[in-house]
């Protein structure tokens, strides 16, 4: 691997990052680094630290050693989710999990960038500029015609697309988007592929995926994890020829 | 295709909803008490003066099941010891009635009540001060439970205690604060509570119009604490604690504080639950520990699951039938209640799980929906 960038040049910093369940080493000095305005696919079998390593970038779970910046200064290995959410970091879970009561516009609209203390959410009003920024999105998705909807009636791939929608609208900076095809439908698949391309012309994204067909069509640096650091780093064709991928991959 | 999608939902201050409310309020200001003073005792429509502190009492339990149903029919919080802050907006009451009977006890002691005179206590402890006058007791009768509700909260929510772990340390609250107010050394009365009360801002509670007077308080009370209500759930913030109860997390990852959020309504429920309270015991007359029992606050729960949870007009409803069913059944055949008060709860929960008004705005849901040529149950 060649010489690591400076901490503070790059969006997304982690260093030595450790995280054990019970003496279970979910990640093992796990060191990567996210540029800013780039699109990176990590992939690596079950259990290889994938989903702990987005909890520990989300705040969900503490790393019990380890660097982690945001911008080279926010440390967030101290903050709670409220806060590196409103830092500008995104996360879509494995399982779409959008707020199932809630019309589709309603869900949207929470993800506004705006009032998130709990007195100015008390007296939020909805404004023209808002519901345009929404009917706007609402269109990227393609769900329009299901804007009044309760999200719990929307199917699989709808739902996918409205919670990338929620954090679309959210104007992140770093998108975390865990199996974002999963289950999904060859048609479904390949619709969500070109709404991850489209987003990244403006915005770092992070996607975790199984499917490799779509990673390949996504057509991007890929990290290949292995009980809980890296393993390999590089294009597709790069990491599918690495003889150790192929060993973890395939060797079982 | 519609240019710009729809609003969230139909306005909550649709004037069909003000048409309803007012209707509502004429009724329940207007009808008893002319039904009480105008109309001769011996008509069948007449309401007796012993009946308007009963309705007053239900009333207070309506806005006690209200407060309930804006944590748990929106955020998701069952709390199972919102007796406990009722109790305490009671005793806040209490006091203040206490320290109005002045020389008239059974001692005539001017300044300490009776039960502290029997205890042989020397002076007014330091917790009573300023219960003499209404005012403080009013600030008392919110400040109380809200504070006890924001500590007891941000502990529980800072600690991301949810669901059934949540209920049960609302039970061991109330339970606490019961075995606490036993106690003689707390200055409360113990287990006798508080009563023979005289008067109420200079009012005789025992007159048939003063009982009015507080009959038509509680209704306001409920009239506000329903607005206060349904301005909080149709708000932003209603929408976002519908998200917590959901999917909470995933409300923390939008970058909402969920604990401040929670925190917030639970308060808020607090020292709606204590005005109901405060409203109770000069109706009834008497403040004691028994309020308190985790039995109390179960209770409150049916009501709100009988009346229909998350629907804020369920809960009222809930509370004033099943009321009624007890005042009733406890007359006829009192060891028959607790039988019927379970055997309504596994009804509910089994055959009707969105209580009456969900029932109704189910089925005035599926007629809409059929006249208007779509078929039902194609949307859950």
């Amino acid at each position: 691997m060649n010489a690591a960038p400076l901490r503070t040049e790059t969006l997304l910093y982690l260093n030595g990052v450790t995280v054990s369940f019970d003496g279970f080493k979910a990640l093992n000095e796990l060191s990567l680094i996210v540029e800013d305005g780039e699109l990176r696919t990590i992939i690596g079998p079950n259990g290889a630290g994938k989903t702990t390593m987005m909890d520990v970038v989300t705040g969900k779970t503490r790393p019990d050693a380890g660097e982690v910046f945001f911008r080279g200064k926010a440390d967030l290995s101290r903050l709670d989710e409220a806060a590196i959410a409103n830092l500008g970091i995104g996360r879509k879970f494995q399982r779409p999990t959008v707020f199932e009561n809630l019309t589709v516009f309603e869900n949207l609209e929470l993800s506004l960038t705006d009032s998130r203390g709990t007195l100015r959410t008390l007296f939020a009003r909805s404004t023209p500029d808002r519901r345009d920024r929404i009917a706007a999105t609402l269109a990227r998705i393609g769900l329009t015609e299901q804007s009044g909807q309760p999200a719990g009636s929307l199917s699989h791939g709808q739902k996918q697309w409205l919670e990338i929608g929620m954090l679309l609208i959210h104007d992140r900076t770093l998108l975390l988007l865990d199996e974002p095809v999963a289950g999904l439908t060859d048609r479904e698949t390949e619709k969500t592929a070109e709404l991850i391309l489209d987003l990244a012309r403006d915005r770092t994204i992070v996607v975790v995926e199984h499917d490799m067909a779509f990673v390949r069509s996504l057509g991007a640096k890929v990290t290949v994890l292995h009980e809980g650091s890296v393993l390999a780093e590089g294009s597709i064709d790069h990491v599918q020829n690495d003889p150790r991928v192929i060993e973890v991959y395939l060797g079982r | 295709m519609p240019v710009s999608p729809p609003g969230p939902r139909k306005s909550a201050w649709s004037a069909r909803f003000w048409a309803g409310f007012v209707a509502c309020g004429i009724v329940l200001v207007l009808v008893v008490p002319i039904l009480n003073l105008w109309v001769p005792p011996n008509s069948v429509v007449a309401v007796p003066d012993y009946l308007v502190p009963l309705l007053g009492k239900y009333l207070c339990y309506g806005l006690l099941a209200l407060s309930l149903d804006l944590i748990w029919g929106y955020a998701g919080i069952l709390s199972l010891g919102h007796g406990a802050f009722f109790a305490l907006g009671g005793y806040c009451m209490g006091m203040y009635l206490m320290r109005q009977i002045g020389t008239r006890g059974v001692y005539g002691n001017p300044l300490l009540p009776d039960f502290m005179v029997f205890l042989n206590w020397k002076e007014l402890p330091w917790f009573w001060w300023g219960f003499d006058h209404f005012a403080w007791a009013a600030a008392m009768v919110m400040l109380v439970p809200g504070l006890l509700a924001l500590v007891f909260g941000w502990l529980a929510f800072r600690s991301r205690v949810t669901g059934v772990y949540l209920s049960i340390i609302t039970q061991a609250m109330t339970y606490a604060l019961l075995l606490a107010f036993f106690r003689n050394d707390m200055g409360f009365g113990g287990n006798n509570g508080m009563t023979d009360y005289k008067d109420i801002l200079g009012w005789d509670v025992h007159q048939p119009s003063t009982r009015l007077g507080l009959y038509v308080a509680s209704v306001v009370a409920l009239g506000l604490g329903y607005l206060l209500c349904r301005f909080i759930i149709s708000s932003k913030l209603g929408r976002v604690l519908l998200a917590l109860r959901d999917a909470e997390s995933r409300v923390r990852f939008l970058g909402y504080s969920v604990t401040n959020a929670k925190l917030f309504v639970f308060t808020v429920s607090a020292v709606l639950a204590g005005i109901a309270g405060a409203l109770y015991v000069p109706q009834v007359g008497i403040i004691n520990p028994s309020e308190f029992s985790p039995g109390n606050s179960i209770e409150i729960a049916i009501w709100v699951s009988v009346g229909g949870r998350g629907t804020l007009s369920g809960a009222i409803v809930g509370a004033v039938l099943v009321n009624l069913a007890k005042t009733w059944l406890t007359g006829v055949a009192p060891e028959t209640w607790l039988f019927f008060l379970g055997a309504l709860f596994v009804l509910t929960t089994l055959v009707f799980p969105r209580g009456i008004v969900g029932l109704l705005r189910q089925a005035r849901w599926t007629r809409a929906r059929a006249t208007a040529g779509v078929p039902a149950g194609e949307q859950a």
